[in-house]
Parts: structure tokens; sequence; C-alpha cells
């Protein structure tokens, strides 16, 4: 199954990027510069859910390896909602085709 | 580009919500038309990689850092509605559980991001496509411009949503701001969007070839 290979091989991939993750540049990004330069960042309200704030797993103390598990998670949590959400698409799509069938 | 809660106003809100709600439930529409069983692994493939490459700041100019976003390789690989669900389910995400973009701002980042920024980047590789089709390797100037543009658009959309209901700060000093720092940002989404692609066409064109949504 050389295909089977290729997803495997995809997916390791984008959990490499993941476990790269700490190394990322801790600068803030173009909006956040720029709400802090032009003095509106003290608008924003933070968010009033606490997941997995700010890619930090909570509950562990070393902050790279509470990142790359954040990002392991996320990562493995998107390939899934996304391959059930459109795999639940797909299938809704048959069923109806099905009833019209009948 | 996130936008947290705080920055926008109701109306902001509300309406760029009401057309991402629109947006997404004409992709599913779209999608459940067009694709097939063949294309649901490369959906769930993308989600995990747009949301480990969003993780991936790097540094755009002092102080200011910039990351991947990938509407416009979603759209260029699956098609232009795939990309608006793949980016409302990553939005999503990024909100609900990782407290990146706010809940209420939630709508107008679908709506930067997905709506402008993807569907706006993905008119430019159409047009990039009519303007360079028929050369070898004749994907590879649309699908940088695709990607540049999808960057701008989104950056000018959240400029315009930020500034215009507000009176400081101005329109005048947030958007260039916005999309000055987003032209160099632009510029390393359209290599990463380059090089996936030929990646992918080294590896498994036959994904390049798969029915699009």
């Amino acid at each position: 199954m050389k295909n089977k290979k290729w997803w495997l091989f995809a997916f390791g991939f984008c959990l490499l990027l993941a476990t790269l993750s700490p190394l990322a540049s801790s600068s803030p990004d173009g909006l956040e510069y720029v709400a802090e330069e032009k003095g509106f960042v003290d608008m924003e309200r933070s968010s009033p859910l606490s997941v997995i704030a700010d890619y930090v797993f909570p509950g562990i103390e070393n902050e790279a390896l509470a990142t790359i598990l954040a990002g392991w998670v996320g990562t493995t949590l998107m390939f899934i909602l996304a391959y059930g959400v459109t795999w639940l698409v797909l299938r809704a799509r048959g069923a109806k085709s099905l009833l019209k069938t009948d | 580009m996130h936008i947290p809660d705080g920055y926008l106003n109701v109306g902001t809100m509300v309406g760029t919500a009401a057309v991402s709600v629109g947006g997404v439930a004409n992709a599913v529409r779209v999608v459940s038309k067009k694709l097939g069983e063949k294309q649901v692994p490369l959906m769930g493939m993308l989600a995990a990689f747009v949301f480990a490459a969003q993780m991936l700041n790097f540094p755009v100019t002092a102080g200011t850092s910039g990351h991947f976003m990938g509407a416009a390789l979603c759209a260029i690989l699956l098609g232009p509605w795939a990309m608006v669900i793949i980016f409302a389910l990553v939005l999503m995400a990024q909100c609900f559980i990782f407290q990146d973009g706010g809940v209420l701002s939630l709508g107008a980042n679908i709506f930067n991001m997905g709506i402008v920024g993807g569907l706006g980047g993905y008119a430019f590789y159409r047009l990039g496509l009519k303007l360079f089709g028929g050369r070898l390797h004749s994907k590879v100037v649309p699908s940088f411009l695709a990607a540049w543009f999808s960057v701008m658009l989104a950056s000018a959309a959240c400029a315009l949503e930020i500034a215009i209901p507000n009176v400081t700060p101005p329109l005048s000093v947030v958007l260039p701001a916005m999309v000055g720092v987003h032209a160099i940002i632009g510029l390393v989404e359209g290599a990463i969007t380059v090089a996936a692609l030929e990646l992918i066409r080294s590896t498994r064109a036959d994904l390049l070839e798969l029915q699009k949504a």
C-alpha cells in the first residue's frame, strides 16, 4: 500500500511541524503588532474559555512540552474533525439520494 | 491575524458572522454534491496541516511575526468551498479550544481568512491560470499569486473591520500598517504554498487531479 504510507508520512510531517512549535517566534503577529503600535491593544477582551489556552497544555510544567502536546492534540483533532465532518456531509447526501430513488 | 474579542463593534460582528454562516452553508451544499470518498482523507490532512503550520510563527521584521495561513493551498487542492469548510473547522477549534481568536469575532475571522482571503485569493488563482495557462509548471505563478493575495485581502478586511466603526485608530493608520506587514508575510505564504504543491506533485500527482468543490 504505497498510498497508505504516503498518508502516514504526511500526518507524521504535520506532527513534526507541531513538534517544532516551541521554536516559533514569540513576537506578536501582524495584527497584534499593529494593535500595540497604534494603541488599540487595550480593547482586547480575554476569552471566557480556557481549555488549552494559548496552545499550552494545562498541568504540564515544562512549557515547551506543554506547547508540543497542545500541537499534537490540535493536529490530531483537526484531522479527525475535518475527516469526520466531510464523511458525515457525504453520508447525508448518500442517505438523501437513497430516499429519492426508493 | 485572528481577531480577539473586543476589537469589533456589534454591527461588524453580526454582519461578518451572517456572511460566514451563509458561506459555510453553501460550502456544505457544494461539497456534498461534488466531493467523494477519495477527497475525505485530504480534507483531514489539510486541516491538520493548516493547524500545525499556523502554530509556527516566523519573524517578519523586528518585533513582528507571521504565520502561514493556508487558505490558497486548500482552495487549489480541493476547491474554494472545501477550503471554507476546512477553515471554519480550524478557526472554530482554535477559538474554542486554544483561545486563539475571539468567540464573538469567530464569524469575522472565518469571513476574513476563509471568505475574503480564501475565496478572493482563489479568484486570483483562476485569473492566473487564464493568463499563464498551458505552459510547463503553469500553476506555479497562479498559486503564488493566490497565496499572496489571500493574505493581503484577509489583512485588509481585518483592518477595515477594526478601523471603520472606530474613530481611533483611524483607517489611514491601521490599513497601511496591516497591509504593509502582510505584504511580507504573503511572500512566505506564496513560497510555502508553491513548495507544498510541488512536493505533492512529485510524490502524489494524482491528488492534484481530484474533483474539486
